[in-house]
């Protein structure tokens, strides 16, 4: 990986807007500025049409001989099946007030990475097609054709787009970049252009069950593992059931929580409230994923990998579905899954809350509750018996992730529970969060190191207001409830507010969760000790 | 920018030279008559075209708290949950613009003093949506003003805007606010487009040419009441004609009422084929008009396609040996699948 520039550097090396117009620019691959494609077998197991070798850097891209009509023919056929599409390519009206609003433009200013232009790269092929304009007058409406450069351009920019949606809030119209970005990949698809960093997970989930390619007994291997790091610090060791039929509830979590530094904080949280809780669930190997990389690929992959959930549900014959905390995993379930594979199986029903008797009403159909709804209920009402003290070495900041803040809505279930489990909690500034919230910059799929830079800088306006409540409030952990922030935050922080760590929300309820049974405790799930200890030390 | 001045400005004199040699009948009846029907008919179409495509999947921008838990306070707004909030966030978007005001503006301090370093701050920046609103709702009204050539005896709602509008009492004819308000926005529409460097780099010829139309509208409306002193009495009676379909002579009528009626219905024609149709499109807006219970409500997608994923019992038969070894439950136990296999 190449040296990063210092944020000032960064900053300054913006360039200017170019004197040509945007029809005449090319984007420039360079090292950095691109992920690196997926690979010939990947693409083929998964049955991905045109698998071929490519390198985004060379000049041809081996694309199949075929490649315009096939692309055209993608095009058509996506206008015929979403009116989203249809009505984003019209209106239109350029007004610019999405520019500002994207992170990458702000962090690149590349004009083609303000939202309207992003859309414009596929609009002006549609006005070719599909306008009677375009038709007559061709570049001077704006309208051109496809070519091999065009093909390079939409890929470029396909991916400098996070599907965060925050420029959809703006949109006097709505028009959704996510949308259109996903519709492009699924175009680009078409013709085998894929990502490594996508593709590869999307395999592994197909046939694994997770994005990580744990098999079932490395799966349970590292579970138990956590579980036994839980006994350690609490004195109480977790049930891990797996694949057990029966039970009322299956819980699936993000695959990374349970993989990687600091998921797996979390993913122990999980283990040590549930069990608190007597929770009548399990664990499934099979559905070991909640997290969809499908989602980053196409409607349809999204769907496959979907599956699995109400699959597993009416295999183990669950009542309902509890879900972990994962950024995107939440945008296919609110807004997708349902759509995808349901009506739920018989066995499902309404989620029923085993502990407070409270109806999730708001997920009668899907049946599947989100952790922060469930815990933010028990705390609600008093079932759980915290002592916030024992994270008071935290003071905190919530990073609202774009799929629950703009896909979902889910701002103030976390942050109910976060208030209830530390003393100290800072905001971040307010158009940088809730419904206005900046992702980390690299969701999507594009949480891959070799695009550091690009990464450093569409994570700018997160990174910058992390820095503002770190300089002002002194904040050192920014809580979320993500997986792929997870990944993605720590090197942000890193860059921008050195010193801030990052965590998901549960890791911090088990922190202050005081277990039935457990011993005196020393230290945190990061096996760090806690702090007050010195003064009740004092104290006895 | 300059092309689509020169279109505008050449309608304009081909309306006014064409009234002056004798064509007042060719613009001032068969193209009104054509171009309210490319109107009318093209918005239609451009709408079937748009419901022709199904919503696959329900898709709404929740721009606030969801409807979860009843101690959690909903942003019933902006992230609704049934029909009734849905039309309710949609008049707020549809008549007072919601998402535009949101607007801020971000800019990037390089050496700010609390961060030490770069820092991005967002200023409010409603000058947008001040001008938007200022020129939709002027142009509406000065739209329903314009009625009262169309009807007779002219109703009673028209006269009462009519008063409101010229409440300052200034002039004679007096002067309708509207009318002036309506220029200055497009103006400062205009100037916007030439001035942001942003917005100016975005900007195509079909984002210049409404603005020109429609200014080209207002300033020839406001000289023909202001100027000229068009004989208002001739011209309701020739409207009314045509209202009437038996259009009467246009003779006498002043060439500028021809550019007015000509520049009126090139942006009626070219309406249905142009970003114009946001007026209707806002109103298909899948991240808009749907309530967000996506939970709660299963949405159909009519194309869904069938599924194909891996099962678990071909998951199971790819890991058995290791589930085993692992002690994990298996729906076939492995001697029966082994049995099985040799059986084979």
């Amino acid at each position: 990986m190449a040296k990063l520039p210092t944020p000032q550097e960064l900053v300054a090396s913006r360039p200017e807007f170019p004197s040509e117009a945007w029809l005449e620019t090319k984007p420039v691959f360079a090292p950095g500025s691109y992920c690196y494609p997926a690979k010939v077998e990947t693409m083929q197991a998964l049955h991905m049409p045109n698998p071929h070798e490519w390198d985004p850097a060379a000049e041809d891209w081996n694309l199949p001989e075929n490649w315009e009509k096939i692309l055209c023919d993608a095009f058509e056929e996506r206008l015929k099946k979403h009116r989203s599409l249809k009505l984003f390519m019209d209106i239109c009206v350029r007004c610019g007030a999405c520019a500002d609003k994207c992170q990458f433009f702000l962090g690149t200013n590349d004009p083609k990475n303000m939202p309207v232009l992003r859309a414009e790269l596929l609009r002006s092929l549609y006005r070719r097609d599909y306008t009677m304009l375009g038709k007559i007058l061709g570049k001077k409406v704006g309208a051109r054709s496809w070519d091999k450069d065009v093909v390079k351009e939409l890929f470029y920019y396909a991916y400098q787009c996070t599907e965060c949606r925050r420029c959809s809030l703006f949109c006097p119209y709505g028009i959704d970049t996510a949308e259109i970005t996903a519709i492009v990949r699924e175009m680009l698809h078409e013709v085998g252009l894929g990502l490594h960093w996508i593709m590869d997970p999307a395999k592994n989930c197909s046939y694994t069950g997770n994005h990580l390619g744990i098999k079932p007994h490395s799966y349970v291997e590292i579970v138990e593992m956590l579980a036994d790091d839980c006994e350690d610090i609490v004195g109480v060791r977790p049930k891990t059931p797996f694949n057990e039929k029966g039970h009322e509830i299956l819980f699936i979590c993000p695959s990374g929580d349970v993989f990687a530094d600091p998921g797996i904080y979390t993913f122990m949280g999980y283990l040590i409230l549930f069990n608190e809780l007597g929770l009548d669930y399990t664990l499934s190997t099979y559905a070991s994923e909640g997290g969809n990389f499908g989602s980053f690929v196409s409607f349809n992959m999204a769907k496959k990998l979907n599956a699995k959930m109400y699959e597993e549900a009416e295999r183990l014959g669950v009542k309902w579905i509890l879900g972990g905390e994962c950024g995107h995993m939440w945008r296919v379930i609110n807004q997708y899954m349902d759509t995808y594979n349901g009506p739920t199986p018989k066995n499902m029903s309404v989620p029923v809350s085993p502990i407070t008797g409270t109806v999730f009403e708001n997920a009668a159909s899907t049946k599947m509750v989100h952790i922060s709804e469930f815990t933010a209920d028990l705390i609600r009402h008093n079932k759980l018996n915290l002592d916030p003290s024992r994270n008071d070495d935290l003071i905190c900041t919530w990073h609202d992730s774009c799929n629950p803040a703009r896909g979902m809505g889910l701002l103030d279930e976390p942050r109910y529970v976060l208030k209830h489990v530390v003393n100290h909690f800072y905001e971040m500034p307010e158009n940088t969060i809730r419904e206005q919230t900046f992702c980390c910059g690299a969701g999507s799929g594009l949480n891959t190191e070799e695009i550091m830079e690009l990464r450093m800088r569409s994570g700018m306006p997160r990174g910058n207001a992390l820095r503002y409540v770190q300089q002002k409030y002194g904040v050192n952990r920014m809580c979320c409830v993500c997986a792929i922030d997870r990944a993605t935050l720590p090197p942000l922080a890193n860059y921008w507010a050195p010193g801030v760590t990052i965590s998901g929300l549960t890791e911090l309820v088990a922190n202050a969760l005081i277990c039935k049974g457990e011993h005196k405790r020393t230290v945190n799930l990061r096996q760090e000790d806690l702090p007050h200890l010195d003064e009740e030390d004092e104290g006895e | 920018m300059l092309n689509a001045l020169l279109i505008v400005v050449a309608i304009t004199i081909v309306a006014w030279l064409g009234a002056a040699v004798g064509l007042g009948a060719l613009f001032g009846v068969v193209l009104p008559y054509v171009a309210v029907l490319i109107f009318l008919g093209g918005i239609v179409w451009r709408m079937v075209y748009w419901a022709k495509s199904p919503v696959p999947f329900a898709i709404p921008t929740t721009g606030g708290q969801e409807k979860s838990l009843d101690f959690i306070k909903q942003a019933k707004l902006d992230c609704p949950d049934t029909k009734f909030g849905v039309i309710k966030r949609m008049f707020l978007e549809v008549f007072l613009f919601r998402s535009l005001f949101r607007n801020v503006n971000a800019e990037i301090k390089t050496d700010d003093p609390i961060n030490g370093g770069p820092r991005l701050i967002y200023y409010s920046s409603k000058w947008l949506w001040l001008f938007a609103l200022v020129f939709h709702y002027c142009f509406f009204i000065v739209f329903f003003r314009h009625f009262r050539f169309f009807m007779d005896p002219v109703p009673g709602c028209i006269a009462f805007v009519e008063m409101i509008d010229g409440i300052l009492q200034i002039g004679a004819p007096r002067m309708y606010l509207t009318g002036l308000f309506l220029l200055f926005a497009v103006v400062f529409l205009l100037g916007r487009r030439l001035v942001n460097p942003r917005v100016r780099y975005i900007s195509l010829m079909q984002d210049y040419v409404p603005l020109f139309l429609i200014m080209g509208i207002a300033i020839s409306g406001l000289l023909m009441r202001y100027c000229f002193k068009t004989d208002i009495t001739q011209v309701k009676a020739y409207i009314m004609g045509m209202v009437h379909f038996s259009p009467i002579s246009a003779d006498g009528i002043d060439p500028i009422f021809f550019v007015h009626v000509c520049l009126v219905c090139s942006l009626l024609i070219y309406f249905p084929f142009s970003k114009l149709t946001h007026m209707v499109g806002v109103f298909f807006s899948p991240t808009r008009n749907l309530p967000c219970n996506t939970r709660r409500v299963r949405h159909e997608n009519p194309w869904n396609p069938p599924k194909d994923f891996l099962t678990y019992p071909e998951y199971e038969d790819l890991y058995r040996e290791a589930m085993a070894g692992a002690n994990l439950p298996l729906d076939k136990p492995l001697d029966a699948a082994k049995k099985s296999e040799s059986g084979k």
